[in-house]
């Protein structure tokens, strides 16, 4: 995989809490922008790549956008975990040649039409396996993305001693970022850590401040080879390593019944990132930690080798993870901060510091970690601005 | 109220607790206990398979306290517990009857027994309170 691809456009639409439009379009609107970004036209497009989640599929956005044929198209499951493995997806299909320009997009209305972070009981009710886990714990009133994350939460500060402000330090780390970013929902407002603990309880051990926002919007992302990228408009961010990862007794949001718990399947994507990259924590200048929910950027830290088990907390302490610290994060303001679109912007963002056209950007970044959607399946990228 | 969706491989737990009975799957091969159950042993791979009746007793590993947003059929604060079941078993559960904070509120360790709120005909559902 080292070498073989590369990220050569980026495109989004503006993020809000009310786009005004329909998904399919803001999809739309976002791939046209990812072209133009790089120079391609909708003519040299001949794959698409998407969410499971998505509801616009790969033949509707091919319909609108004049895309006549498609040799190539496919899903990931997993909610977020989904992000950086349609990456991963477009560049497998580049690398052997099955196509040569893949479009990996996600759009769509989370805030203003199927809201993420009220309880579902479409998911409580789907006729398949994931309706089966789902009946361990919707109907004992554990039924909202916050929810489930707060039982992990809770337990990780049991057995680390880690507190809220712990986790309210990423949530400032993030705002501060987004604070610069024009096209972020929080730009012009950063947070402190004094306003992160009185902002009220959502589910204990989590405030508001601790969870990313509802966001409409839509990313795209154009996949090529590494021969072709070299001749396009923007200087390509190489894929260095694309990984992703399941953990023993997996569930969605709840794999509860580890006798650790915690997140073992960003450690199976860590390891992988490793391997393929032949590289080290210690190579990466920064990273865009998935941060739909501010514990869980703690526990990758550990999981991905930055810092050993329940060092997180002090990993982070003294601006550790903010712009100039040993490993800036979310230099875009993260979902927390900038939008949640299921972790595509971050990948986004991930291409401008290794093009050095992000607002905020970090020196000499010539890797960037991304990883995708915590708590599920998940999938992770090593960009690099060199083969 | 968000009901369970019920298959044949985890019938018998909800047939349980409309009995009064909390029940955990075994392997009739390998005698493993398993929760949430499933068709196949994971430690054997044996698809023969019973259950045994738990005693309803066991200890908080973690605890969650929902207070947004609403849940269907749910009065809020919700406490929602992982139990560690004496059997050696994890399961999900709300609480009641014990505080969400202040004097004897929910903590880790805590003990808690199980008991049962009958729905309607066709549902029960295990709650938990303090042992």
């Amino acid at each position: 995989m080292r070498g073989k691809a590369a990220i050569v456009g980026i495109g989004a639409t503006e993020f809000s809490k009310e786009s005004g439009r329909s998904e399919l379009q803001l999809s739309v609107e976002a791939v046209q922008h990812a072209l133009a970004d790089c120079g391609l036209t909708v003519a040299d497009v001949d794959g698409l790549t998407t969410f499971t989640m998505d509801t616009s599929s790969e033949i509707a956005l091919a319909r609108e956008l004049g895309i006549e044929e498609l040799r190539f198209f496919s899903r990931i499951n997993y909610g977020g975990g989904a992000a950086c493995a349609t990456v991963q997806q477009a560049a497998m299909a580049v690398a052997t040649g099955v196509a040569d320009v893949v479009v990996a997009y996600r759009g769509f209305n989370e805030r203003s039409e199927s809201r993420f972070g009220q309880v579902s009981v479409a998911a409580a009710t789907q006729v398949n396996t994931n309706g089966l886990d789902n009946a361990w714990t919707y109907p004992m009133g554990l039924g909202t993305p916050a929810a489930t994350v707060a039982m992990q939460a809770r337990r990780y500060m049991h057995e680390y001693g880690a507190t809220s402000e712990d986790f309210g330090r990423v949530a400032v780390a993030d705002r501060r970022h987004a604070a610069t970013n024009p096209n972020a929902f929080f730009y012009g407002k950063p947070i402190t850590l004094e306003d992160h603990q009185a902002s009220r309880m959502i589910a204990d051990p989590l405030h508001l401040l601790d969870c990313c926002q509802e966001s409409d919007g839509a990313v795209a992302l154009v996949i090529t080879s590494a021969e072709r990228a070299r001749d396009l408009a923007q200087p390509p961010a190489y894929l260095a390593a694309a990984a992703q990862g399941s953990g023993r007794d997996q569930f969605v949001m709840t794999s509860y019944y580890r006798d650790d718990i915690g997140i073992p399947e960003m450690g199976v994507v860590g390891r992988e990132l490793w391997r393929q990259s032949g590289l080290a924590p210690d190579d990466i200048p920064m990273a865009i930690l998935y941060d739909h929910f501010t514990p869980y950027v703690l526990m990758q830290l550990e999981e991905l080798g930055f810092c050993g088990r329940g060092e997180a907390p002090g990993f982070i302490a003294d601006g550790a993870i903010e712009l100039g610290g040993r490993l800036p994060l979310n230099t875009h303001g993260g979902q927390l901060g900038e939008a949640y679109i299921h972790g595509m912007n971050g990948i986004a963002e991930g291409v401008r510091q290794i093009r050095g056209t992000s607002v905020n950007p970090v020196d000499d970044a010539h890797h960037v970690l991304v990883t995708a959607g915590t708590g599920v399946p998940t999938s992770g990228l090593v960009l690099a601005a060199t083969v | 109220m968000i009901r369970p969706m019920i298959n044949r491989d985890s019938a018998y737990f909800w047939e349980g607790t409309q009995k009064g009975e909390l029940r955990i799957q075994s392997c009739n091969a390998c005698g493993a206990l398993r929760h949430p159950p499933g068709p196949a042993c994971p430690s054997c791979g044996a698809l023969d398979r019973g259950y045994v009746v738990a005693s309803g007793t066991g200890t908080v590993f973690s605890y969650v306290v929902h207070r947004h947003p609403p849940v269907p059929g749910k009065e809020l604060p919700i406490v929602i517990a992982l139990i560690d079941l004496d059997e050696g078993v994890r399961m999900v559960g709300e609480v009641v009857g014990v505080p969400a904070e202040g004097d004897g509120a929910i903590e880790i360790g805590m003990r808690l027994r199980v008991d049962y709120n009958r729905v309607d005909d066709e549902l029960t559902l295990p709650v938990w309170r303090q042992a």
